[in-house]
């Protein structure tokens, strides 16, 4: 026992000195610095501790700006990921033929670098003296635009960014609920169906409550993933987030750390706590809901 | 009689419909899906004039050009970054099997006091998220001067509860006789661990080993934080690099040649195991 | 209502696809099942009878052949539209509804002039509960109840919507023995009240004979023998009829007709009055193990087959004798009464055969000659 006890922990010695040093010191070390009033990265020094922080952050225009665009972003990407990536899957357990090729399809940009195809993406939405661009052209030939999404008016830079984000996230997405529907059993729908069931019935009364688990999960994990939205959209619009006037809270907190805006950890930490319990809120009332569902 | 026709008649002209319409909705995400791949690949082989001299651009190239991808090899340090890439993913990925298979033999096969609550503690650490932290991180590894080394690159992404969990989870499923038949073999601790249980669990350790790599591949922010040298560029930032200040002017066409480059490895070994890599993210179940 | 199968075939790609045979699940069905009774169609498993079942309720359609409900011709309809009720080999309950959720759920579907009101649903609802007595379980989920519950709402389910016909596949496979035997007599019930045509599919022919007005043997998507339970055990076909039904299955001896006698190795086992026009050639020999008689002494001491005795198992109401012949390359098995003298449980054995439990089959078409 004695032996096995100090076997053990040097199993875990590895782990927990990596989880010591670069999860638990810098969890209370942001704490810390979230109320340390006036810190100098130079000179390692604050006067004093408050929330003068957390006030600082919540009225900064940037902030703001960050805020509201991350949450324009959650609002429409989570629903519309999870709704289409929902209605490809049930399309694609429908079929035999061409089944596996369509899935191979689907899930590629789970495996691309997103930062790359970004710059694919603003490429071809972007209007330069020289071009229109591809969008451009496309909307030309339904009489529209020229539109530039790249540098051009909010409402265009926000499509294009929740377009390439649902562009990104879908393939986890459909990846799970195709499983998530394969898995269930085929003897109910032939049920279902002798007792002529009609196919909407069918969905909303046996599917969706079947894969209700998964369908919370993702969107669970949805909230989560599309709050911490950042490098996404540096593939877009680039490091300068702020000039475009597209940044995150994410982006936000990065900024404040480091380039040429950066040097305030202090600010860093506030606002990445803020974010933190957004997120959190958010996740305890999706739990709840989902909780509450009636099955 | 003519009731059961047209009913029989209606149902199948409802499938054909559906089948349809199925067929064309998938068809068009998967043009979607494609189209930016061949866009960049299309664009890749356009000369830099031609490119430049298309105010509506073309779909199609009549004169493909290898130019670009001198260019994207030769003007920037595109490999570099692949090869510092490389690096970054081998040794993170190697570092990290260590780190997590001593760790969940220990919390699986081994009893000790204090087990429950430290299995607890890290399980609570996997609500954290990567932001909160990687704030001191910064700071840490900026004042043990670590900043544009592999060191501090790789040390802050070698451990994850995550799959610490997810392992700990498919050894105990391994029946425990096994280990009792071991030990009265005379089999040590480490020779069991590797010559039963890591075989045994392969499938979540290649799980792991994918979800890992791929993320590798595609990470940006810390190194970003970490790094100004181009010497320790990976390629997400040396796509950015490339944007922001690569190739003198806008190169639109040797910037698509370096995406290409960029996207190609890992697309490859996707096509390669499809089937292994889809069925791996679908069980390892989250992205990072 | 009375189902008619017209040169019903069903053929599938082979799953392999290297071989491009297809696969012939249900070959060439033509019969008609009457009105009112309870069906076993009864095979081994992979025989196809499976295939039969979804034919007629329209979850597969038909290669060729055409199926008539009455006079309708319903081959191209949808299920839905068939008017049938099926209870699934694994109950198909769905899992996140209550009993009562489940057994409402064919009425809600119902449109048009058929749609009910709540109170007529609930009422029905009641009324099938009631049929298959478990009125008391209407709020719980399936996962909350025993197979045999589960058996009985996936029943009541299929009747709620009064269906034309009921069909179920494997209803007993998922119960243990004693619940079998129980559920069995309780579907016979059902059917009897009901009155509606009820075809099941077993690989069990013991659990087919018990209940069924009739049974159809098939094999290998062929039907060899279609008939009433006693009749098809009486009278088999063929040799692998008379070798599927009967506990503990029948006995076959290599044999041999001899100038109009039967022989089984050396031993003459029947004389002309039974053999009568068969020519002489070799046979299959298969005899019940209820057809075996023991001399008037009940000893085993005098008969015409005679064979190595190797056990005897007492079973209480009767007795079992294990013995193996040189014809047969397994153990034989005769059921005697318990009152038997038999005195050793080795040596040799002897016993008469009782012409009525003997079956004479040809050697290459296995069909039955005697």
């Amino acid at each position: 026992m004695k032996s096995n006890n100090l076997k053990a922990w040097l199993y875990l010695l590895p782990a927990i000195l990596f989880l010591g040093v670069f999860m638990v010191y810098p969890l209370i070390d942001v704490l810390i610095y979230s109320v340390e009033e006036g810190y100098n990265s130079a000179s390692q020094t604050s006067y004093g501790t408050g929330l003068y922080n957390y006030s600082y952050v919540l009225h900064d225009p940037y902030f703001l700006q960050a805020i509201k665009n991350t949450f324009i972003i959650v609002i429409i990407t989570v629903p519309l990921s999870t709704g289409l990536a929902l209605l490809i899957s049930l399309g694609l357990n429908s079929i035999k033929k061409l089944k596996e090729l369509f899935q191979t399809i689907f899930f590629l940009p789970y495996v691309t670098n997103t930062l790359a195809v970004g710059l694919v993406f603003m490429i071809m939405f972007k209007k330069t003296p020289y071009t229109d661009g591809l969008i451009n052209m496309i909307l030309a030939l339904f009489g529209k635009g020229p539109v530039d999404f790249i540098d051009g008016p909010y409402w265009a830079k926000m499509f294009v960014m929740c377009f390439y984000t649902v562009w990104v996230v879908l393939p986890f997405k459909i990846l799970i609920l195709t499983s998530a529907l394969a898995s269930v059993d085929e003897v109910y729908y032939k049920a279902a169906k002798i007792d002529g069931t009609p196919r909407l019935r069918i969905f909303t009364r046996i599917t969706l409550p079947m894969i209700s688990p998964m369908i919370f999960y993702l969107v669970i994990t949805g909230f989560i993933g599309a709050f911490k939205a950042y490098s996404d959209e540096v593939a877009i619009f680039g490091t300068n987030l702020n000039a475009a006037g597209m940044n995150t809270i994410v982006g936000y907190v990065y900024d404040m750390l480091y380039g040429d805006s950066g040097g305030y950890p202090s600010y860093a930490s506030a606002a990445a706590l803020i974010l933190f319990a957004i997120v959190f809120t958010i996740t305890c009332i999706n739990l709840l809901i989902s909780r509450k569902q009636p099955v | 009689m003519q009731d059961y026709d047209k009913i029989s008649k209606q149902a199948r002209t409802g499938a054909v419909i559906r089948k349809t319409v199925t067929y064309t909705l998938l068809t068009l995400w998967g043009l979607i899906v494609l189209f930016p791949f061949y866009w960049m690949i299309l664009t890749s082989f356009k000369s830099y004039g031609s490119y430049n001299s298309e105010y509506v651009p073309k779909m199609y190239t009549t004169s493909p050009t290898w130019q670009n991808y001198n260019d994207a090899f030769t003007q920037v340090t595109l490999g570099k970054y692949f090869a510092n890439t490389l690096v970054f993913t081998i040794v993170t990925t190697a570092l990290m099997l260590f780190v997590i298979v001593f760790a969940a033999f220990a919390f699986s096969r081994l009893e000790f006091r204090g087990k429950n609550i430290v299995f607890t503690l890290f399980l609570s650490l996997m609500m954290i998220p990567n932001e909160l932290v990687i704030i001191t991180n910064f700071v840490t590894i900026t004042d043990l001067g670590l900043r544009n080394t592999f060191t501090g690159l790789i040390l802050p992404s070698v451990t994850s509860v995550f799959y610490i969990y997810l392992l700990k989870e498919n050894f105990e499923q391994i029946p425990n006789e096994l280990y009792k038949a071991a030990k009265v073999d005379g089999t040590s601790d480490l020779k069991y661990l590797f010559k039963v249980m890591i075989p045994i669990c392969q499938p979540t350790v290649v799980t792991i080993i994918i979800l890992k790599v791929i993320e590798c591949w595609n990470s940006y922010v810390w190194p970003r934080l970490i790094t100004d040298d181009a010497n320790y560029f990976l390629v997400s930032n040396g796509i950015q690099e490339i944007r922001e200040n690569g190739f003198g002017r806008e190169n639109i066409p040797a910037m698509m040649a370096a995406v290409v480059a960029i996207s190609v490895p890992l697309i490859v070994l996707f096509l390669i195991f499809h089937k292994k890599i889809m069925a791996g993210v679908s069980r390892g179940g989250t992205k990072g | 209502m009375k189902i008619r199968l017209e040169h019903l075939t069903k053929r599938f790609p082979n799953r392999n696809k290297k071989i491009a045979s297809e696969v012939i699940a249900v070959n060439d069905f033509d019969f008609e099942i009457p009105d009112g009774k309870l069906i076993g169609l009864l095979g081994p498993s992979g025989c196809g009878k499976s295939t039969a079942l979804n034919l007629i309720c329209g979850l597969e359609v038909p290669t060729e052949g055409k199926i008539f409900f009455d006079d309708d011709d319903v081959t191209k309809l949808p299920p839905e539209n068939r008017g049938v009720g099926m209870v699934f080999q694994s109950y198909a309950l769905y899992p996140h509804l209550t009993v009562r959720k489940n057994i409402m759920f064919p009425l809600e579907n119902l449109k048009g002039d058929k749609k009910l009101t709540r109170e007529q649903m609930e009422e029905k609802v009641m009324e099938a509960a009631k049929t298959v007595q478990i009125e008391e379980l209407l709020d719980r989920r399936p996962n909350e109840m025993s197979g045999g519950q589960q058996q009985r709402v996936a029943i009541a389910r299929a009747l709620v919507k009064m269906p034309r016909v009921l069909l179920l596949d494997e209803p007993l496979s998922n119960l243990d023995a004693r619940l079998r035997i129980q559920t069995r007599e309780e579907i016979k019930r059902i059917q009897n009240t009901t009155g509606i045509t009820t075809i099941f599919v077993t690989h069990d022919q013991e659990e087919a004979m018990s209940i069924s007005d009739m049974i159809v043997v098939m094999k290998e998507g062929v039907v060899n023998q279609i008939g009433k339970p006693q009749e098809v055990y009486d009278n088999p076909v063929n040799l692998f009829v008379a070798k599927f039904l009967g506990t503990p299955p029948i006995n076959v001896y290599n044999g041999s007709v001899k100038g109009g006698e039967l022989y089984i190795g050396e031993d003459k086992i029947l004389g002309k009055d039974f053999v009568k026009d068969v020519k002489d050639q070799d046979v299959y020999v298969g005899i019940r193990p209820e057809g075996f008689v023991l001399d008037e002494n009940l000893e085993g001491k005098k008969g015409a087959l005679k064979a190595e005795l190797k056990a005897i198992e007492v079973m209480g109401r009767d007795t079992s004798v294990v013995f193996k012949h040189a014809s047969s390359e397994n153990p034989s098995r005769a059921i005697v009464t318990a009152d038997n003298n038999i005195s050793s449980s080795s040596g040799e054995i002897r016993f008469d055969v009782n012409p009525k439990k003997v079956f004479v089959f040809a050697k290459d078409s296995e069909e039955r000659l005697i």
